[in-house]
């Protein structure tokens, strides 16, 4: 295992030293929008990661309220990947507000797909400091499992009354039949994609790994204070 | 199983009706949103008139906060939800009851912040009718999401915070559809249709979840 995520660990430095050298100087710059159009090489593959975190976060949450796969493996996974997801979704918006600037002439517009990822997000750290909350674990764990669930079923609904609230936002780049992208571009962009979801990947391994050394710790910790405290209270009985 | 949950609503109204804390807190605090908005949009210019639906459902979301918190506040004293789950009712039952309560103080809620509006922001409401299904669809929705939430910040600390952090991005939707709908209702905005089908498409789409997710929660308050 741990040579699998070092493995997936070199295999991201690499696809991300590959994006940055096909993004940034062998890429020329567009005809149009000029040097800001290198960020559909980082800005579009962050969406996507977002959505894919958000969706193993709802898929594991649901894992977890099912009697016969309710484990807290599947908690922890929930929780890793919705904290990677809010980092992604943060970037999402960062990176989009970098190119609006230029290309719109505002940081932020009222624009469909940007308004729902805004929700996406501060749906998603409400969620986040649900799971933050006290209580026991399985309690915990349980009541965070509902609340993605409730949160992902919202999400197509805020989409589409965003939607038909109003479209700003550049088409389809990608998805349609005839891509307003080829050659060099369309492989760079392509490429973002794989790098960005081997980082994704190994983010959420590791992240999914200190969660659970810190269950553990925890853990231990309290049954070390229980011993203590035994020894303690077998001190005082042989004094009396 | 309505039975059982109208039982609950009677409950939860009569206790409100014999603590007044709706009448004591909340009410007053919509009012004051009301003027506060007119001081910081000038009620002089046209704007008012433009932004009183908007301004409408942001103060009855607002209001709805503390009534969401008080009906679970109401439960917490004298271990009153170990009781509500000892009494054999079925969650789905004290779910869409403790709703209902929540939808009927929502609903008077909105009758005098309307009055409100007209008064204070001079809107033109004859055509109040299409308000109508606005307003129920509308409290539908706040009152089936504020139960879910509710229910959850009940069994946790730090429940102002988080009451409001979970359940404004989730109700985001409501306020945009119930802000056009009332605009297209005024006559000062269109697609009246599309946004009361939101509407009902949240409030049913939030009262399923809620009648299967709140054993869980029952379980775990």
């Amino acid at each position: 295992m741990k040579l699998l995520v070092r493995i997936l660990g070199a295999a991201t430095i690499v696809s991300l030293t590959v994006l940055v050298g096909f993004a940034l100087f062998v890429v020329p710059p567009d005809v149009i929008q000029g040097e800001y159009a290198r960020l559909i090489y980082v800005h579009p593959a962050t969406a996507w990661v977002t959505y894919t975190a958000f969706g193993i976060c709802a898929a594991a949450s649901a894992l977890n309220l099912i009697p016969r796969t309710r484990s807290m493996f599947w908690d922890t996974l929930a929780g890793a990947a919705a904290e990677v997801g809010v980092v992604f979704c943060g970037l999402a918006l960062i990176t989009g507000a970098i190119w609006g600037r230029p290309v719109w002439g505002v940081w932020w517009t009222w624009d469909a797909r940007l308004t729902s990822t805004a929700l996406l997000f501060t749906l998603f750290v409400g969620y986040l400091a649900l799971r933050r909350s006290s209580g026991p674990d399985e309690k915990r764990a349980r009541r965070s499992a509902i609340a993605a669930l409730i949160a992902i079923i919202d999400v197509p609904i805020v989409h589409f009354s965003v939607e038909w609230w109003r479209t700003l936002h550049q088409g389809r780049t990608l998805l349609r039949p005839d891509p307003t992208i080829e050659g060099v571009q369309l492989f760079t962009m392509l490429w973002s994609f794989l790098a960005l979801s081997l980082l994704f990947a190994w983010i959420l391994v590791h992240r999914f790994r200190v969660e659970r050394l810190q269950r553990q710790m925890e853990t231990a910790e309290l049954d070390r204070a229980i011993i203590l405290r035994r020894k303690e209270i077998k001190r005082a009985g042989v004094m009396q | 199983m309505f039975r059982e949950a109208m039982l609950v609503m009677r409950k939860d109204l009569l206790i409100e009706r014999r603590s007044l804390a709706s009448t004591a807190h909340v009410i007053p605090f919509a009012l004051v949103m009301l003027v506060l908005f007119a001081f910081a949009l000038d009620p002089d210019r046209a704007t008012l008139d433009k932004a009183a639906p908007g301004l409408f459902w942001i103060a009855v979301l607002l209001s709805a906060l503390m009534a969401i918190q008080r009906s679970f506040a109401i439960e917490s004293g004298g271990s009153a939800f170990e009781f509500l789950k000892m009494s054999g009712l079925g969650p789905t039952a004290v779910f869409l009851g403790k709703a209902a309560a929540l939808g009927v103080q929502l609903l008077v809620l909105e009758c005098i912040l309307l009055a409100g509006v007209v008064v204070l922001y001079n809107v033109d409401v004859s055509a109040a009718v299409d308000m109508i299904p606005v307003c129920l669809l509308t409290t539908a929705g706040i009152a089936a999401v504020g139960t879910i939430y509710g229910s959850f910040s009940g069994a946790i600390s730090a429940r102002e915070a988080l009451l409001p952090l979970m359940f404004l991005p989730v109700i985001a939707p409501v306020l945009l559809a119930a802000t056009r709908a009332s605009e297209a209702a005024i006559g000062i905005g269109l697609d009246y249709g599309v946004w009361v089908q939101v509407l009902a498409v949240f409030a049913v789409v939030y009262l399923a979840a809620g009648s299967v997710a709140f054993g869980p929660l029952m379980e775990d308050a």
